[in-house]
């Protein structure tokens, strides 16, 4: 999918998305050349056709977590289907790409708040939500996660309802 | 998102030109949206994990009821009783029975970065089902708007099927065991996933409706270039609890005219064992162990297969 502005004939660039929290989706696009600004509003079920895909308007902000088409589209999820991970995340990480080493990813820790919070997101997809916080928090530089970080990682990334 | 229209907001006709703009293949460059660079990204993620496959064998029919699920748990525990390495995906999303068959029930799927460790039966077999997933009774239902599920409900199942075996940390396997769910469609839905299966296994009964239905299939297969194929008569006939020969079940066409008629070779003609059923059924399918003529049968069909495309005995 393409936006051409007309006047300009040029490809209009993605700029913003938007989940208003109805089931739609608001996508933005800039034309680079007279900074005219075009709206794509799709209605529930285009969004839905497009989620289903499992990718994201615009491109993706955090990589596909593994399932998470899956798990977030089921209605009655077993809650206890996943367990997390027994090792910690980086351990793992060095294990299945040796050359990726442990020293060189940010040690993050969760705050008790954050971590009270995290107990809102149904076990389901919880281990997928908290390495998605994770990524964030190392990609930014954040040792500590706490709920300010999450409510800022949530606008950053557009993930309404994690 | 709305339907074509002019300026004036009457709809466009079919080829007419509103004004001079470019087509799609006229601009240069991705697309802003990304959403072919993503699904580029997936299906590369595919084959990078099916990169360590050695065959993709698929177990299908078209019809349903014939026992496909049976068929690929059993010949599952028969390859691993061989040595190999085997995983088995339940592609039938909505009526899955391989995880309880291949004794996956309870199991809880380790959540790793790199993707989600497989549960694994008693027999060693690795396997994937919704049944590990969803809440045991409920139906298999999808979060999204009511109306027209029918337009984005076969995505969703499309991307869960690509999901299962992509982002499942199988590892080094020599076999991954597809078992399709019955219709044709669900045969092509697969194909758009995986365009070629080392090997497809065609299931059917001896009965009229089954075997024409198989027909089709195989039809189907063909017409997408799938090279390797072979029918399993399943139910071939009555196996009775004290041995002796086989009384028939069914009066339909002789399995072997069958495969003939479909131009497909017959690579296992399987009786119906009601004790091979029930251990089945219970989560501990017996595959080739045993002397019954339902082991025996499991047994080379097991072989059959690894001689066949990307089978251990064809790489020898």
């Amino acid at each position: 999918m393409k936006f051409l502005c007309i006047p300009c004939d040029e490809v209009m660039k993605f700029a913003d998305r938007d989940l208003p929290g109805d089931g739609t989706i608001t996508a933005l696009f800039t034309c680079g050349a007279c900074g005219r600004d075009m709206a794509m509003l799709a209605n529930p079920m285009e969004t839905q056709l497009v989620s289903s895909l499992g990718i994201e308007i615009g491109g993706r902000t955090v990589p596909e977590q593994p399932f998470q088409q899956t798990r977030s589209k089921l209605e009655s999820p077993k809650d206890d289907a996943f367990v997390e991970a027994t090792a910690g995340d980086a351990s793992i990480d060095a294990a299945v790409n040796p050359a990726e080493a442990p020293a060189a990813r940010l040690s993050v820790t969760w705050s008790d708040e954050a971590n009270d919070r995290l107990t809102n997101v149904p076990k389901f997809v919880r281990g997928m939500v908290k390495r998605i916080y994770t990524d964030y928090a190392q990609e930014k530089g954040i040792p500590l996660i706490t709920p300010d970080v999450m409510d800022r990682a949530r606008t950053d990334l557009g993930l309404e309802g994690m | 998102m709305s339907d074509t229209t002019t300026d004036a907001g009457a709809p466009m006709q079919e080829g007419a030109k509103a004004r001079e703009v470019r087509g799609y293949a006229d601009v240069s460059g991705p697309t802003e949206s990304k959403m072919v660079e993503q699904i580029g990204s997936q299906v590369a993620r595919l084959k990078a994990r099916l990169a360590d496959v050695g065959a993709v064998v698929v177990i299908a029919s078209g019809k349903g009821g014939v026992g496909k699920s049976a068929v690929t748990a059993n010949l599952a525990v028969a390859l691993v009783a061989r040595g190999a390495r085997v995983g088995a995906v339940d592609a039938d999303l909505n009526g899955p029975s391989l995880g309880r068959m291949l004794g996956l029930l309870g199991s809880r799927l380790e959540d790793r970065p790199d993707g989600i460790v497989p549960a694994r039966g008693p027999s060693g077999v690795l396997g994937i089902s919704t049944e590990l997933l969803i809440e045991e009774g409920a139906p298999l239902k999808w979060k999204g708007p009511d109306s027209d599920k029918f337009v984005w409900q076969g995505v969703t199942e499309a991307v869960t099927l690509r999901e299962f075996m992509s982002d499942v940390v199988w590892g080094e396997l020599d076999y991954l065991l597809i078992d399709i769910p019955p219709g044709t469609d669900k045969i092509g839905r697969f194909l758009d996933l995986v365009s070629e299966p080392d090997q497809v296994l065609l299931v059917t009964i001896p009965s009229e409706v089954a075997s024409s239905v198989v027909s089709r299939s195989a039809t189907q297969l063909k017409e997408a270039g799938v090279a390797c194929m072979g029918v399993v008569g399943n139910m071939s006939g009555y196996a009775q609890p004290g041995g002796g020969d086989l009384l028939p079940l069914f009066t339909g066409p002789d399995i072997s005219d069958v495969a003939e008629s479909a131009g497909l070779e017959l690579w296992a003609e399987i009786p119906f064992d009601p004790a091979f059923g029930t251990l089945t059924d219970q989560g501990a399918p017996p595959g080739s162990d045993g002397d019954s003529a339902a082991a025996r049968a499991f047994a080379a069909l097991a072989e059959r297969v690894e001689q066949g495309p990307g089978g251990r005995e064809s790489q020898r």
